[in-house]
């Protein structure tokens, strides 16, 4: 347990230490709230969504969570590099602790990200007024599980690459298409029956769908269908992840 | 006395280069044993085997009474080890960096306030402990992870060239400590050094590896009479040769070095 602890605190420390990675996250999704917000908005709300601020708001803050969380991989492949690793893996700490304490802590810090942009968002035009405490805490819960779901998604990716060279792929051919296949954007509404079903497939259709229900409470699903799924696949990453983790060699 | 670590017919190869080539030896409880051979011979490999990092090709290897490959948690609550390269993390402080391997070792919170002092001091960063390490020289650094792997106090410490970059009074200092707590907690000592005089002076017995084989063990006092020499540093070059060696074994090297065997 206290193994556990120190894996996440570190994880947490580095995080707070590092000013540009933090002022760095934000920055992108409010670039993408902006410029779709003000730029995109008047054009959408003309065909039915009535405020398109209010739709995208969650999408965006999901969209900090995914990217964050999935950073924690470069860190890991940032430990084996720089040696750190060894240390954690010699230690008589079961494997599957060490992953599980390293994707809470990118959890947590994908969380804590997210909620940055969404008190941003506050100053983009989001009417908070509409979010009630329930749904607020229905928001915070699909924020944290999309958080361990990427986190240990980057880890599960990241446990056997040697370096870093690698991961703009990754996010270039599985983190963008997440992103974008998943509503968080736009409504799925009226799409191609092939691009309808990736993001049935695709977790963080889920994950957004449960943080836009908590927030505007317009979920296309019902909450516990979105969580069901989230935690779920949540659960296998984990278990996939720490096979692997018991697997690496150094 | 009881053997703690064996190893027989130990092979590992990375695709077409043999690391370590049907190497066997044992440890006794208790004892400092020397790990001495050139660059490239295949010393770290056979650290990363004994301490869970790596799997082996071929062989047997008991580590405390359970194999490092399929028995891991069992031989990592036995082990501490001081690695070649570094393995720190430079965004903590040199503090954070002792607290996180005492808790992962499970040292209670009292016993571990009281070592981590105590190791700092010893090695002189206690002033410094609140700085981050990527402040350190290389040697402080050096210090902060030998100070770090005598935290815990295993039954068994790997030390793969700890000194290497230390000025020798330093040396002497940190070589004192992991003696006095091999005799006092009756820990087994495995290390690796290109310092001769360090294992004459320290190791109760030597193993000598080249391109990935054995090829001699004994006290030094034996390996001393075995070659004829006078000092253990003079008896490792007659068993070894005089050829610099790079990183890369040589191609050619298992035939020059058999030639080689047929004088003793
Ligand atoms: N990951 C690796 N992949 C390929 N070859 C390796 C790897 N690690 C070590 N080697 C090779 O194995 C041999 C033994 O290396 P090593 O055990 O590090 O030697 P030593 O510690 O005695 O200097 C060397 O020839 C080295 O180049
Ligand atoms: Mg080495």
């Amino acid at each position: 347990m206290s193994a556990l602890y120190i894996l996440w605190l570190r994880q947490i420390k580095k995080y707070f230490r590092n000013k540009a990675r933090i002022v760095g996250a934000v920055g992108q999704p409010l670039l993408f709230l902006i410029a779709l917000g003000y730029g995109l908005g008047p054009t959408v709300e003309q065909s039915g969504i009535t405020d398109y601020i209010s739709f995208l708001v969650p999408g965006i803050v999901g969209m900090t969570i995914l990217f964050t969380s999935t950073f924690i991989g470069i860190e890991l492949i940032g430990d084996r590099m720089f040696g750190f690793l060894k240390e954690t893996l010699v230690a008589p700490v079961p494997r599957f602790y060490i992953m599980l304490g390293k994707a809470l802590g990118g959890a947590t810090v994908a969380v804590f990200q997210g909620i940055i942009v969404f008190f941003l968002a506050i100053f983009i035009g989001f009417d908070i007024s509409q979010v009630t405490l329930g749904g607020a805490l229905i928001a915070l819960t699909a924020a944290a599980l999309i958080g361990l779901l990427f986190a240990a998604m980057g880890l599960v990716i990241a446990s056997h690459m040697q370096d870093t060279s690698a991961f703009p792929l990754i996010i270039n051919f599985v983190m963008f298409p997440i992103f974008f296949l998943s509503g968080a954007l736009f409504p799925l509404t009226n799409i191609p029956p092939a691009l309808e079903l990736i993001t049935k497939l695709n977790p963080f259709s889920y994950g957004v769908d449960a943080i836009r229900g908590g927030l505007v409470g317009s979920a296309e699903h019902p909450i516990w269908l979105d969580l069901t799924v989230v935690a779920g696949v949540t659960l296998v990453l984990l278990i996939i992840g720490s096979w692997l983790f018991k697997k690496i060699q150094i | 006395m009881p053997t703690i670590i064996s190893v027989s017919n130990l092979t590992k190869s990375y695709g077409e280069l043999i690391a370590v080539d049907n190497a066997s030896f044992h440890v006794n409880a208790g004892e400092i044993f020397a790990f001495l051979g050139p660059n490239g011979a295949g010393k770290t490999t056979t650290i990363k085997i004994l301490t869970t990092l790596l799997h082996r090709t071929g062989g047997e290897v008991l580590v405390a009474g359970a194999d490092p490959a399929t028995n891991s948690n069992d031989v990592r609550h036995n082990f501490g080890i001081i690695f070649q390269e570094q393995s720190h993390d430079d965004d903590l402080t040199c503090y954070e960096n002792m607290e996180f391997h005492a808790v992962l070792y499970g040292i209670d919170k009292p016993t571990r306030t009281k070592r981590i002092k105590d190791m700092l001091t010893y090695v002189d960063l206690w002033e410094r402990k609140d700085s981050l390490v990527k402040e350190f020289s290389g040697g402080m650094r050096r210090r902060m992870e030998i100070a770090r792997g005598l935290l815990h106090h295993p039954k068994i410490l790997f030390l793969d060239e700890p000194t290497l970059g230390l000025d020798p009074q330093t040396r002497n200092y940190i070589w004192d400590y992991i003696q006095k707590l091999s005799t006092t907690e009756n820990m087994t000592v495995f290390f690796t050094t290109h310092y001769m005089e360090e294992a004459e002076r320290y190791a109760d017995r030597v193993g000598v590896i080249d391109y990935g084989k054995i090829i001699a063990i004994g006290t030094p006092t034996e390996l001393k009479a075995q070659t004829k020499t006078s000092n253990l540093q003079d008896a490792f070059i007659s068993l070894t040769g005089h050829q610099i060696r790079e990183e890369k074994p040589d191609p050619h090297a298992s035939i020059k070095r058999s030639k080689k065997m047929g004088r003793f």
